[in-house]
């Protein structure tokens, strides 16, 4: 099952997205969930370093998703990209998803065992269902 | 001039941070300032809260080579800046440590093709290029004053002196230029009128640098 890694400026942010997603995934199981995300609690930024960390921390052959909110989470977490190693980094995907939307579609399709770039390139269209309910599609 | 004050020893990088430090906490709210008026008003404050975590970690006896002090220090901005600043700061001096392998000292050549390697480091980090209205507007002009002056015969003082002017000047240019990158590529044309915080604070390590390295 792939792990899956969010990047946020805020700790509260990143934290609240991972509790909505597992609402819709089983409570038995699901994937790995890390943060990275703001300088501690309350300081609001990013940290390349911890990224790395917490990818090796859901780390597995499955691989990981990483989704970021915007700005400086993205160079953070490219930056991860060079401090994990190139073993582990060639099965991490860093996505363009939205946050919210993404991190709930990609919580639901590791859950049922989807492979990584599928689960990338889904979370990538995640926003269809608001588009396609707003009629904006 | 003595050909020792052309070399640089690890005590004066040491010393180079230090002021930087000091020169970005006197000016931390200037530069947060410039911030708000095209930024989201953080700069000054996330540098002076890496550079104070860098300060505590200059005398550090077990960092005693330029490679392993310059890593330490990327490495800390990088968990301590918060902002873009961290990974582009992080990233420089990351690249400039990762470029003077198993050296104790430091030349003119050997400095600036390390901080080519970390100008080289953040454009690929930040994906801006010159005109964009960031840091890179300042170190572009300054590395290629500094390769200039080492061509023309310089030593190493006229060459930072050299870089700081340029970069002073790239910085100052920055004032016409519309954003294209970070959070003041939001405002657009409203972004023209200001300095680039981050091209700012790359003049000041410059001037911190032709203040110390050749002390």
């Amino acid at each position: 099952m792939i792990g899956i890694v969010v990047v946020s400026h805020s700790r509260a942010l990143a934290e609240a997205a991972v509790r909505l997603a597992r609402e819709m995934v089983s409570s038995d199981g699901g994937p790995s969930i890390r943060t990275a995300a703001g300088l501690d609690a309350t300081t609001l930024g990013t940290d390349a370093a911890a990224v790395a960390d917490a990818i090796g921390a859901v780390d597995s052959p499955d691989g990981v998703l990483v989704l970021m909110d915007l700005g400086s989470a993205v160079m953070s977490a490219e930056m991860a990209l060079e401090l994990i190693g190139p073993e582990v980094a060639a099965r991490v995907r860093l996505s363009a998803a939205p946050l919210v939307e993404g991190l709930v579609a990609a919580a639901v399709m590791a859950s049922a065992g989807v492979d990584l770039d599928t689960v990338t390139r889904e979370a990538e269209q995640a926003l269809g269902a608001k588009e396609h309910h707003l009629a904006r599609h | 001039m003595s050909v020792a004050s052309d070399t640089i020893a690890l005590e004066q990088l040491r010393s180079w941070l230090r002021d930087f430090a000091a020169e970005v906490a006197e000016q931390a709210e200037y530069l947060t300032e410039l911030d708000s008026a095209i930024g989201d008003a953080d700069h000054g404050t996330n540098m002076d809260r890496g550079m104070k975590a860098v300060a505590a970690l200059l005398d550090d006896a077990s960092l005693d080579t330029p490679e392993a002090l310059l890593k330490k220090i990327g490495m800390t901005l990088v968990s301590t800046v918060g902002g873009a600043s961290g990974p582009l700061y992080g990233t420089f001096f990351l690249r400039f440590g990762t470029a003077l392998p198993g050296k104790t000292e430091v030349d003119a050549g050997d400095l600036g093709a390390a901080l080519r390697a970390g100008l080289d480091g953040v454009v690929q980090r930040g994906k801006a290029e010159v005109g964009d209205k960031t840091m890179v507007d300042a170190w572009a002009p300054a590395l290629d004053a500094f390769d200039g002056a080492v061509t023309q015969g310089g030593g190493l003082a006229a060459a930072l002196d050299a870089a700081v002017v340029a970069a002073a000047r790239g910085r100052d240019g920055t004032a016409d230029l519309v954003a294209r990158k970070g959070r003041a590529s939001y405002l657009g044309d409203r972004s023209v009128g200001h300095i680039d915080p981050g091209a700012t604070s790359s003049t000041m390590l410059l001037e911190s640098a032709a203040r110390t390295l050749t002390a």
